[in-house]
């Protein structure tokens, strides 16, 4: 097990290298520069260079890459071009709200889909089946931001159960900081929901038919306990390799949702990063992506190695 | 016992809920669609700077009023030399900036230096270009120096690029800004809010508000929705005029509608073919329905222009004539210049939704005579590199929100490349000319000149248009700058 999670670690950090490069290239090759988009139509030559100037932007390429890439080894992600703050404040003032704003959308998501998925696979066929197959259907097929819409008018402008939008601080109180995440994270659980339960409905049926599923219930196992003991263990690599897609996703691909509800997260940050041309807020931020990816990843084969013995030889 | 216990509950209840009612509200939650980059206005373009800080938090020499205006600021009081080249300025008494420190002359000479420095990173260093010098005399004294006279001076003076900063707190101004305004500023949580508190030693008359919260919303229909539930009071310039009507007919709310400083253009590359043939750009101009741009982009909201002047300034010329819409003049115009089958030219669309959905009508209305515009979106940073610095472009559109900004067709190299020498040499008698009635008849031979050439496509003075509380009184309705003035701001008994 340990050489195993050594060999992984080490084609992570390759990983990680080969990122950084694809990484900045991709974000300086796209045309506009900082400095004019900071200055605005009436600014003079001069002014852009001064600030260019200010900016650090004057240097090569070369010496760019390699300062950002000097800074990352030792956790500095550098200092923003329009907020004029250092990257990494601004990116765990984001992540107060991303991270708990996943990790509740992915919990939502798993406590939906484990019983949808296990009932819809038990009663394979069946009328519950049936329904459970078309709302699922219906929940991948729904946007996501239509939904929070929904979500908005009913529970914030007709009842005001909830505020529209916004995030009032985790200093505000936890229960008020959770209140505010509620209708982002249904809006975001739903279609991953949906998507899970649907993987797993299928995954399960895949192992119900198998020869130790006989065995079991030949034992005397009646079909849900037979579901539950050995069934849902075998199961669960393909819905694991899914958590491990959809938390990813959840942490950087809430940006539509995050609009909708005006909430401070990390694909807000990406997003305006983008658009303002604050190079190094982008490439900071995709390589923590990037590096969260590769963890997760990393951690989901784990996951499996644990849950089957025979991955864990390096192939 | 029970039902005696029970009316007294009933009655506490009563009186905490009444107390609470008559409680007078005093902060107030503004809601602004785009979010400032950093907080030091003097070295950034962005708008959403001014609309946070200026007037509020940071203040110059001079201001704007609500009419646009310019009144006295920081600045008490001024002479003028006879030759116009000298402007003393009388410093207000007492004034601190929100740090303890006092507003002298020194931090006149401070701010303005820096704006004018050859490293400076000012957005609109154009405006100081002309001072040659910068004196204290005493603490409460300055005298500028200029190199000519400038009509304009004090006006350039009131803009946000312009107003006081302080050497002691001039280091961390872009996430800490201090001046000298009614609110101070208390908590920038990125992404989602700046809030601003009362400033007890403010050197003026105290705001009504006692805090204040702007929430930067992007997308319309969030707008729309936080303003329904009631979680903001007022939307500055709101987003989507879809919604407008429905507003106006809710009681709870008021709609402002009212002026800004931003001529929406449909700008011509003048250097490049064709429109380097004044027949075309005429033909361009007539083939233009600017009422029914209004009406389909803009949901009615919008003044139509016939040159690049506001026209609530009491020096404009209304010159919609000049470029009637006519389509037959227009296939005229271009059988003339060569083109009686059309061509087929670039139209370039920076993220805006004048521009967006106001390109897709000018496309349709092009068509009709002959000429094929082909669209391309582009984000702000493409366009400024594209359009703006690379010329890169047949047409593209721009509202320009910058205050009597007449002066850009004096420059040559600016994007739309008008090169007229006689422009030129009558910005340049502006510039030095002071006499009031001089300046309107010249201001008015600028605004014809560049109609009768047809620089441009003239669309519209871009609206702005506010959904504010029923209840909460003072919001600007015209926008004579970027800014959210909140010192008169109020809620109503």
């Amino acid at each position: 097990m340990i050489g195993f999670a050594l060999y992984r670690l080490v084609s992570l950090l390759a990983s990680l290298i080969v990122a950084s490069l694809v990484v900045f290239a991709a974000v300086e090759i796209v045309p506009g520069d900082p400095a004019r988009f900071m200055l605005g139509i009436n600014a003079q030559p001069d002014t852009v260079a001064a600030l260019r100037a200010e900016l650090g932007l004057d240097r090569s390429l070369v010496e760019r890459y390699l300062s950002w890439v000097g800074g990352l080894f030792t956790g500095d992600l550098g200092v923003s071009y329009t907020y004029r703050s250092p990257v990494s404040g601004i990116v765990a003032e984001r992540l107060q709200v991303s991270l708990p704003l996943a990790v509740y959308a992915l919990v939502l998501t798993v406590l939906i889909a484990f019983p949808v998925g296990m009932i819809a696979a038990g009663r394979q066929g069946g009328a519950v089946d049936t329904l459970f197959t078309g709302a699922t259907q219906l929940g991948i097929a729904v946007p996501n931001f239509w939904f929070a819409l929904l979500l908005i008018l009913l529970f914030s402008v007709n009842l005001g159960w909830f505020s529209a939008g916004g995030f009032p601080g985790w200093e505000a109180g936890l229960l008020l900081g959770l209140q505010a995440l509620t209708l982002p994270a249904i809006a975001l659980a739903l279609p991953q929901a949906s998507i899970l339960a649907r993987v797993l409905r299928s995954s399960l049926i895949d192992t119900l038919s198998d020869d130790y599923i006989r065995t079991a219930r030949a034992k005397g196992l009646s079909a849900g306990q037979a579901l539950r003991r050995h069934a849902l263990r075998n199961a669960m690599i393909p819905v694991f390799t899914i958590i491990g897609l959809q938390f990813s996703f959840l942490i950087a691909g809430a940006v539509i949702i995050e609009n909708v509800f005006f909430l401070p997260g990390l694909g807000r940050l990406v997003l305006q990063a983008i658009t303002q041309r604050d190079l190094i807020v982008v490439e900071s931020v995709v390589m923590l992506l990037v590096l969260a990816v590769i963890l997760v990843n990393f951690v989901i084969e784990l996951a499996y190695a644990w849950i089957d013995p025979r991955l864990r030889k390096p192939s | 016992m029970q039902s005696l216990f029970a009316a007294t509950v009933v009655a506490l209840f009563t009186v905490a809920s009444t107390v609470a009612a008559q409680a007078q509200r005093a902060d107030a939650i503004i809601g602004l669609q785009l979010e400032p980059p950093h907080l030091d206005p003097t070295s950034a373009a962005a708008g959403a700077i001014d609309q946070v800080l200026y007037a509020n938090v940071f203040e110059g020499l001079t201001r704007f009023g609500p009419d646009g205006s310019v009144q006295p600021g920081l600045a008490a009081s001024w002479t003028i030399s006879d030759d116009g080249l000298s402007y003393t300025f009388q410093l207000r008494e007492g004034v601190t900036f929100h740090d303890g420190t006092t507003f002298e002359a020194s931090d006149v000479v401070f701010s303005l230096d820096r704006a004018r420095a050859e490293d400076s990173t000012n957005a609109q260093k154009a405006l100081f270009a002309g001072i040659v010098g910068v004196e204290a005399l005493g603490d409460s004294s300055v005298r500028i120096d200029l190199a000519a006279p400038q009509g304009n001076f004090l006006f350039n003076l009131a803009w946000g690029d312009a107003v006081m900063v302080a050497p002691e707190s001039i280091g961390d101004i872009k996430n800490l800004p201090i001046g000298t305004g009614a609110f101070r500023f208390e908590q920038w949580r990125r992404g989602d809010q700046i809030s601003l508190s009362r400033n007890a030693d403010y050197w003026g008359e105290a705001a009504s508000l006692e805090a204040a919260t702007f929430k930067f919303i992007s997308e319309p229909t969030a707008a729309y929705a936080a303003m329904l539930a009631g979680d903001i009071d007022a939307f500055y310039s709101y987003p989507a005029p879809e919604n407008l009507a429905q507003f106006e007919r809710d009681p709870r709310f008021t709609v402002l509608s009212g002026n800004t400083e931003g001529e929406t253009i449909l700008a011509m590359n003048n250097q490049q073919a064709p429109f380097d043939d004044i027949r075309v750009r005429k033909a361009v101009s007539h083939a233009i329905d600017r009422q029914a741009i209004i009406d389909g982009a803009m949901f009615g909201y919008g003044t139509p222009i016939g040159s690049h002047f506001a026209p609530h300034n009491p020096d404009y010329v209304d010159l919609t004539a000049n470029a009637a819409f006519d389509p037959a003049l227009a296939r005229d115009l271009l059988a003339q210049a060569g083109y009686a089958e059309g061509f087929s030219i670039t139209l370039k669309l920076p993220p805006p939704s004048y521009a967006r959905r106001g390109g897709e009508i000018i496309a349709a209305q092009l068509r009709e005579v002959g000429i094929e515009a082909e669209i391309s979106f582009l984000e702000w940073a493409q366009w400024l590199e594209q359009v703006f610095r690379g010329y890169d472009y047949g047409l593209t559109i721009v509202s320009h929100t910058e205050p009597m900004d007449i002066n850009i067709y004096a420059r040559p190299d600016y994007y739309f490349q008008y090169d007229n020498p006689d422009f030129q040499a009558l910005i340049e008698t502006l510039a030095v000319e002071s006499d009031p009635a001089a300046r309107s008849a010249l201001l008015a031979q600028a605004q014809t000149t560049i109609a009768e050439d047809f620089v441009n496509g003239y669309l519209f003075q871009l609206a702005l248009t506010s959904v504010v509380d029923a209840k909460l009184q003072g919001i600007w309705k015209d926008a004579p700058t970027q800014a959210v003035d909140l010192t008169g701001v109020r809620w109503a008994d």
